[in-house]
């Protein structure tokens, strides 16, 4: 019984957290966050140096070639540094998509460019307030060309190409690519809860656009990249929740009032008891997940549920007990408290709701009963 | 990362498995399985665990971690949990050695003289001696050094007097460990010690603790001048909690490697035989998300135990994060089987057999579950321990140290 990774696959995370240390401490999040830039340009080129972006890319694309158990914890560290780069959505999304349905055409077109960082990806599913539903979805693909809508659609203003789920005449859901720099596409950046991350509005217009994996297979690709991405961003949750626990020690062991620490109060000690149970519980939830996706097997379904619920989960209550147990200054703008509470909310939301995520692992369930 | 056995560890389950087919029946999954929360052994039970333990010693599957000098295997951790793991697919009888061979072996291993060694531990191993742990006491549960019994030297002998609490197994025990206060002007962690008791011994008296479930697998054991041998204590007068740390620690190295999705399993059933809102209850969206919670945290404490093994596969000792999976589970478990009574509506009220869904499994486990918060370790004081010990928090303020154990409080100030 090994679950746990190899040596040389936590060198390879030792080597990313030096390097996010260095070039990525909370102040580059912040300045990101307040600042006109809409992610960190030189952390992005750096981690396309590093090899990251390509970490589950075959070195025949352009990738590292190494696989996606070096790649979760990669997220890990990016999730632990809050890194303003649009991580999840060029690696999580956009490459696993092509990674999975490509064509060998499309990988070596945009693989390599993916790879590098040269080019940024995302996916745009949602239209709008809500879950995401493939009944409620109306922009759609005529004659090749792609008109509609799509919103919140996470680093849609920086990406250069996007996966977009859209409609095709018989009605059935399929995977488009679109340039976002080209013809008939207009896009706004929107306000986000979490400024050192962007969103954006696309709006389509007889944008043209190739098909990616089988024609009208669309939710069930969707579905699937989904699954990656969770496992994937999972980690990064995780990430994040650990460090916030950290600062949260820290900050604890040095606070005094009533002439003690106040981690020496039983109600915090039990607090933080409670959160560390919550993040072990999904770190090991992500680790299976982890498993499932370097195997590519029939877990994946159950295993992404389990990740992203349990990670979310985790994030969230770490952030949560960051701020409260921070007191007043954890309010404050200066303190980095926020930075944890608002990335958490993102994350636990990008990829649809944990709620929704629940709602998806019993019906999984359900039909795995019923085969 | 790997789920699967090594190739050494695959060979040794293949033997355990060899030598447990051919001497024991396969569980069918469709029995039911027994309650054993309750059970109160009776002398039919004892004699077929006594057999089946010396069956497993004369063929070398005895104590899996015990040095071969003592009647063990000498063998790994990860051998005793592969050797669980295989035997727990088999019927067998109850355990009533858990406590002797898990805990009260090795203190004796670590803390007793060659003498004690010689005459207990073989025995222990093949069954022959069953044995009972006597710590707890109405004033010292989670403050176990608080403990009141006293021991009083008289020529060779020790004069033992005061009660012990929650002692599994004491109606049909030889033998227990007992701790007891032999200086109560020394501090209080200072003046304990550490005996063997021969419970057949004069002045014993034993009687059963009725649980809020009827059942009765505790006991209270009472002591009037019950007169013990010098030669039963185990370590120096005045140094019996070290060899209690060693019975303490020694319960936290038991991992269950088995899931608990059994139980999960249970619970979509249920969902799906009750009814709410006009249809199966599983079809309800609360329902469906509250099911969702309770997997993910299942699978969560699952495969921290996988973690925990594969910790234990390369040789690393568990640490406090151990507790993890009771400050989690217990609690949890509470909360299913509510959920579980709540599914049933108003007849989640009703524990009867005949007429209550899974044979009013729910509302028995629903009775049995408050004790598991308790048991081995409260919530609260695993969080504690989480706390300190993984977290490095500052540990609790105590106003019970450098003084002596005679003037620390014990209840209100009398007005």
């Amino acid at each position: 019984m090994n679950f746990d990774f190899s040596e040389d696959q936590k060198l390879v995370q030792k080597t990313a957290r030096d390097f996010l240390v260095e070039h990525s401490p909370l102040a580059a999040c912040r300045r990101v966050f307040e600042g006109k830039d809409l992610y960190d340009a030189a952390l992005w080129k750096g981690a396309g140096e590093m090899g990251w972006l390509g970490a589950a890319v075959p070195e025949e694309y352009g990738g590292a070639g190494l696989g996606h158990l070096e790649l979760v914890l990669i997220a890990e560290e990016v999730g632990r540094a809050l890194a303003p780069i649009p991580f999840s959505s060029s690696v999580y999304l956009a490459t696993e998509a092509l990674l999975l349905a490509g064509s060998a055409e499309q990988k070596k077109k945009y693989l390599p460019r993916l790879a590098s960082g040269e080019l940024i990806g995302t996916l745009a599913i949602g239209e709008g307030a809500g879950d995401l539903d493939p009944t409620s979805i109306r922009a759609r693909i005529e004659g090749g060309r792609l008109t509609g809508e799509k919103l919140p659609v996470a680093d849609g203003d920086v990406a250069g190409i996007a996966l977009v789920l859209a409609r095709g005449g018989d009605g059935a859901l399929s995977l488009v690519l679109a340039d976002l720099k080209g013809s008939g596409v207009a896009r706004s950046s929107l306000d986000s809860l979490d400024p050192s991350r962007s969103q954006a509005k696309l709006a389509f217009s007889n944008a043209p656009v190739e098909t990616v994996g089988a024609a009208g297979k669309g939710w069930e690709l969707a579905e699937k990249v989904l699954d990656r991405a969770a496992v994937l961003m999972a980690f990064e949750q995780l990430g994040g929740a650990q460090r916030a626990l950290e600062i949260t020690r820290e900050y604890a062991m040095g606070r005094y009032a009533f002439g003690r620490p106040i981690a020496s109060f039983q109600a915090l000690k039990h607090r933080f008891a409670d959160l560390y149970c919550a993040i072990e519980l999904a770190r090991s939830n992500a680790y299976y997940g982890a498993w499932a996706l370097s195997h590519g097997n029939d877990e994946m379904p159950l295993a992404a549920c389990g990740a992203r619920i349990s990670a979310t989960d985790a994030f969230d209550l770490a952030t949560r007990e960051m701020l409260q147990i921070h007191g007043g200054v954890g309010y404050t703008w200066e303190y980095d408290c926020h930075l944890f509470y608002r990335r958490a909310k993102l994350l636990s939301l990008t990829l649809g709701s944990a709620s929704e995520w629940r709602e998806k692992l019993i019906a999984r369930l359900e039909a795995r009963e019923a085969a | 990362m790997d789920f699967n056995d090594t190739p050494e560890e695959a060979a040794y389950r293949a033997k355990a498995r060899a030598w447990l087919e051919a001497n024991a029946e396969l569980i069918d999954p469709n029995e039911p399985a027994a309650d054993l929360l309750s059970e109160r052994e009776d002398e039919r039970t004892i004699a077929a665990a006594k057999a089946w333990q010396a069956k497993k010693f004369d063929a070398g599957w005895a104590c899996i971690t015990w040095p071969k000098e003592y009647g063990g295997q000498g063998g790994t951790a990860m051998q005793s949990v592969i050797f669980g793991q295989e035997h727990a697919k088999f019927k067998t009888p109850p355990n009533i050695y858990t406590i002797g061979q898990g805990m009260l072996g090795p203190t004796i291993m670590t803390h007793g003289t060659p003498e004690q060694k010689a005459t207990h531990l073989k025995a222990m191993a093949r069954g022959e001696q069953i044995w009972c742990q006597l710590f707890s006491e109405p004033a010292a549960g989670s403050d176990l050094a608080g403990l009141r019994s006293t021991a009083v030297r008289d020529g060779s002998d020790w004069i033992l007097n005061g009660q012990k609490t929650w002692s599994t197994g004491a109606h049909f025990s030889k033998w227990g460990m007992i701790v007891v206060r032999t200086d109560p002007n020394a501090g209080k962690h200072a003046g304990l010690t550490y005996f063997i008791l021969d419970m057949k011994s004069k002045g014993i008296e034993i009687r059963p603790i009725k649980q809020i479930n009827g059942g009765s697998a505790f006991n209270e054991v009472f002591y009037t001048d019950v007169r013990v041998p010098d030669s039963n204590r185990v370590g120096a007068v005045g140094d019996g909690w070290r060899a209690a740390l060693t019975t303490l620690m020694n319960e936290r190295v038991a991992i269950g490697a088995g899931s608990a999705t059994g139980g999960f399993r249970n619970l979509l059933k249920l969902a799906r035989d009750s009814r709410r809102g006009g249809r199966p209850a599983i079809q309800d969206s609360a329902v469906r998300q509250k099911l969702a919670d309770f997997w993910v945290k299942l699978q969560g404490l699952k495969y921290t135990g996988f973690r925990t093994l594969s910790a234990l596969s390369q040789g690393k000792v568990p640490g406090p994060e151990g507790s993890i999976g009771k400050a989690v589970g217990a609690p949890m478990a509470q909360d299913m089987a509510a959920f579980a009574v709540e599914l049933q509506g108003p007849l989640g009220a009703t524990s009867d057999q005949a007429v209550s869904m899974h044979e009013a499994l729910w509302q028995n486990m629903w009775l049995a579950v408050p004790g598991m918060r308790v048991a081995g370790g409260t919530d609260e004081i695993l969080k504690n321990i989480i706390a300190e010990r993984v977290l490095r928090l500052p540990p609790e303020f105590r106003l019970d140290k450098d003084i002596a154990f005679r003037d620390i409080p014990t209840g209100p100030p009398k007005k």
